[in-house]
């Protein structure tokens, strides 16, 4: 069994993302085995881009402050190399596809798989294009998160019966950040992409509190965080680790507790 | 050319996040059906002639001609179209497009605003609601025209993100239409972007080429030796090109911006210094590093000012069908100058990078021989900028 099937193992995940490198390399490597130990059960690195079209405002912020502190993708993976001795859950690379394709996609994966990546998230990858970096990804041995989105329908299926590692429920129309509330029909999304396929199923895009992150997880096998985590690095800069950690001790309760329901 | 669905050769493709491939399949659908529908087609044609003004003149530069000494000079006059450029041809289309997939609502990103102004006439032609993304830059360089757009009824967002140029105008204008495709249409100004738009651009646009033919073959009873024309993202280059690919005695010449010389940092050439990426819903050509972060560019041209290039540009560079060449700020400058006054047409900065290239080469074909520059736009919205080039204080 994968990593990543483990960290849905008879329990809701709950997914923590934090862009590489901000607002250092060194705070990054610092927290994520204290994620890890806050309760945590995968975490995303997101791989600053210079344009990431699928971000808000939050995401992006970040991004140009890891590029700017000289962040690259030789340096994260460097970074995950010495943090995957440390923490036993899965990390997964979040990025879009030109840092990919242009480092190889074959290097690319292969660096992944060596440094103990997991699995990737590449939002500017559908269905139809998985062709560019299915290859790679399946000879270096690391599965490639496929998304859906409150526009899939019928796609559904289609991908669901491909998808590796676990399927990224997209919440909500738009880019990534925090909601007051999530409207779409996000029950109706989970419910048929289980009766397409058992793969674990974990929703993401706006969820910040823990009566979201409750309410997601009861509705799917985990919840994802990102914007909510990202606004405590961009607030605290390298004394970030305590209330993030506070944060995913708390959100890690809320989405454990839906287990019960 | 597509020897695969949205291919040309190595490059295009559909490169989006899930949330909008249904919203990019469903312009897909639609313009498969009403590209070949008859009424779509009519009420087009009709636009294009009784709103747009075309055919647009193809002018003899005689002037131009006797002064370089070379080749016969013809002016496709894309700046004499409704709205100042060839964007309209483009607009008119999509537009036209959206109305008839029952959208209530038009989104654009703009560089220089032409294309901003062609989708806000469009929209107000057609009683569409228009939104158009700005960057920051661009609405400080282009004050007049964010009016204009204002004028015509348009919202105009100035975005602050990344280097808030035409690029982090794409950007967001996806971003918006990520959250908002139901009554939304994007309407992309170039022949850029995931497929079908690089397509559906260069079919709105191809009829600059089919007049060139046309009218050149009345006026001088052959065809151009060569047609040359500035590339941002490439949609009046594309048009221009795309009736003469299969003639092959014809050059096909695109001019990039290389700001302060491709050698400086500080230029958008795409061709001369990028590399094989994918951005933007395409794989194409880019300025990026050597991790595919894509690089701040600069051009005097808001309309250049872009890091990429149209896929079927990329192509047909690859090929070798074409051939795309740098033109710096300075150069462009003194072609405006140099336009205005020998012909009395004050080109679009732009336009000027095709000018430029012209008067470079032009006397190094025969007397024979033909060059078709293709003025994609007027310079009434570059006065101001370039007088502070030149150093001139204008006063309003």
């Amino acid at each position: 069994m994968s990593r990543i099937s483990k960290a849905f193992e008879n329990k809701k995940a709950f997914i923590a993302f934090v862009t590489g490198g901000d607002p250092d390399i060194e705070t990054t490597e610092a927290l994520i085995p204290q994620m890890a130990a806050a309760g945590a059960d995968l975490i995303e690195i997101g791989i600053p881009f210079s344009d990431p079209i699928a971000e808000g405002i939050v995401i992006q912020a970040a991004d140009e402050r890891a590029l700017r502190a000289g962040t690259t993708t030789d340096k994260l993976f460097d970074m995950v190399k010495r943090v995957r001795g440390k923490v036993d859950i899965p990390l997964v690379f979040m990025t879009y596809i030109n840092p990919i394709y242009t480092y190889g996609t074959d290097r690319f994966a292969k660096k992944c798989a060596e440094c103990g990546i997991d699995g990737i998230i590449v939002p500017d990858v559908p269905f139809e294009e998985k062709a560019e970096i299915n290859g790679a990804c399946e000879a270096a041995g690391i599965e490639l998160i496929s998304m859906i989105a409150p526009t899939s329908r019928e796609r559904i299926d289609m991908i669901a019966s491909q998808a590796k590692g676990f399927l990224y429920c997209v919440s909500s129309l738009g880019v990534t950040g925090v909601r007051s509330s999530i409207t779409t029909n996000i029950k109706e999304i989970v419910d048929h992409v289980k009766k397409a396929s058992d793969i674990p199923c974990a929703i993401g895009f706006g969820i910040a509190t823990p009566q979201q992150a409750h309410e997601m997880a009861a509705l799917s096998d985990g919840a994802i965080v990102g914007s909510a985590i990202v606004k405590l690095i961009a607030q605290n800069g390298r004394n970030c680790i305590d209330p993030v950690c506070q944060y995913v001790r708390e959100m890690k309760a809320a989405v454990a507790s839906a287990s019960c329901v | 050319m597509e020897e695969k669905k949205g291919r040309y050769g190595l490059y295009g493709g559909q490169y989006i996040p899930e949330t909008l491939v249904p919203a990019v399949q469903e312009v897909e659908r639609a313009y498969e059906t009403y590209k070949n529908d008859p009424d779509f087609q009519a009420e087009l044609k009709s636009l294009m002639e009784n709103y747009a003004g075309r055919p647009s003149l193809l002018y003899y530069a005689e002037k131009m001609t006797k002064d370089l000494g070379g080749a016969k000079i013809y002016l496709k006059r894309e700046d004499l179209n409704h709205t100042g450029s060839h964007k309209i041809n483009n607009v008119l289309g999509q537009v036209l497009l959206a109305k008839r997939m029952g959208k209530k609502r038009v989104i654009a990103e703009t560089g220089a605003g032409q294309h901003g102004v062609a989708t806000a006439t469009a929209a107000a032609l057609m009683g569409l609601e228009c939104e158009i993304f700005m960057g920051k830059e661009d609405t400080d360089r282009q004050v007049l025209n964010c009016y204009r757009m204002e004028l015509l009824g348009a919202k105009v967002h100035p975005v602050t993100s990344g280097t808030m140029t035409l690029k982090d105008a794409v950007n967001e204008t996806m971003r918006e239409w990520a959250s908002r495709m139901d009554d939304t249409l994007y309407v992309l100004g170039s022949v850029m972007g995931p497929h079908p738009f690089p397509m559906i651009v260069r079919d709105f646009q191809k009829i600059i080429g089919e007049e060139i033919k046309e009218q050149l073959m009345m006026a001088e009873g052959k065809l151009p030796d060569a047609v040359i024309a500035c590339v941002g993202g490439g949609s009046n280059a594309m048009g221009s090109f795309y009736e003469f690919i299969p003639d092959t005695s014809v050059r096909l010449i695109g001019c990039e911006a290389a700001g302060l010389g491709v050698d400086n940092p500080k230029n958008a050439a795409t061709v001369a210094n990028g590399s094989v990426g994918i951005f933007h819903g395409m794989k194409s050509l880019f300025c990026q590093d050597k991790y595919g972060q894509i690089a701040p560019v600069y051009s005097i041209s808001a309309g250049l000012d872009y890091p990429g290039i149209g896929p079927e540009h990329a192509n047909l560079n690859e090929t070798g069908r074409a051939q795309y060449v740098p033109v710096t700020d300075e150069e462009a400058v003194e072609a405006f100058e140099y336009l205005s006054r020998m012909e009395g047409i004050i080109p679009a900065i732009e336009s000027a990078h095709a000018v430029a290239y012209a008067k470079k080469t032009a006397p190094k074909f025969d007397k024979d021989q033909v060059l078709v520059v293709t003025i994609s736009g007027r310079g009434d919205k570059d006065v101001a900028a370039i007088a502070r080039y030149r150093g001139v204080e204008i006063f309003d």
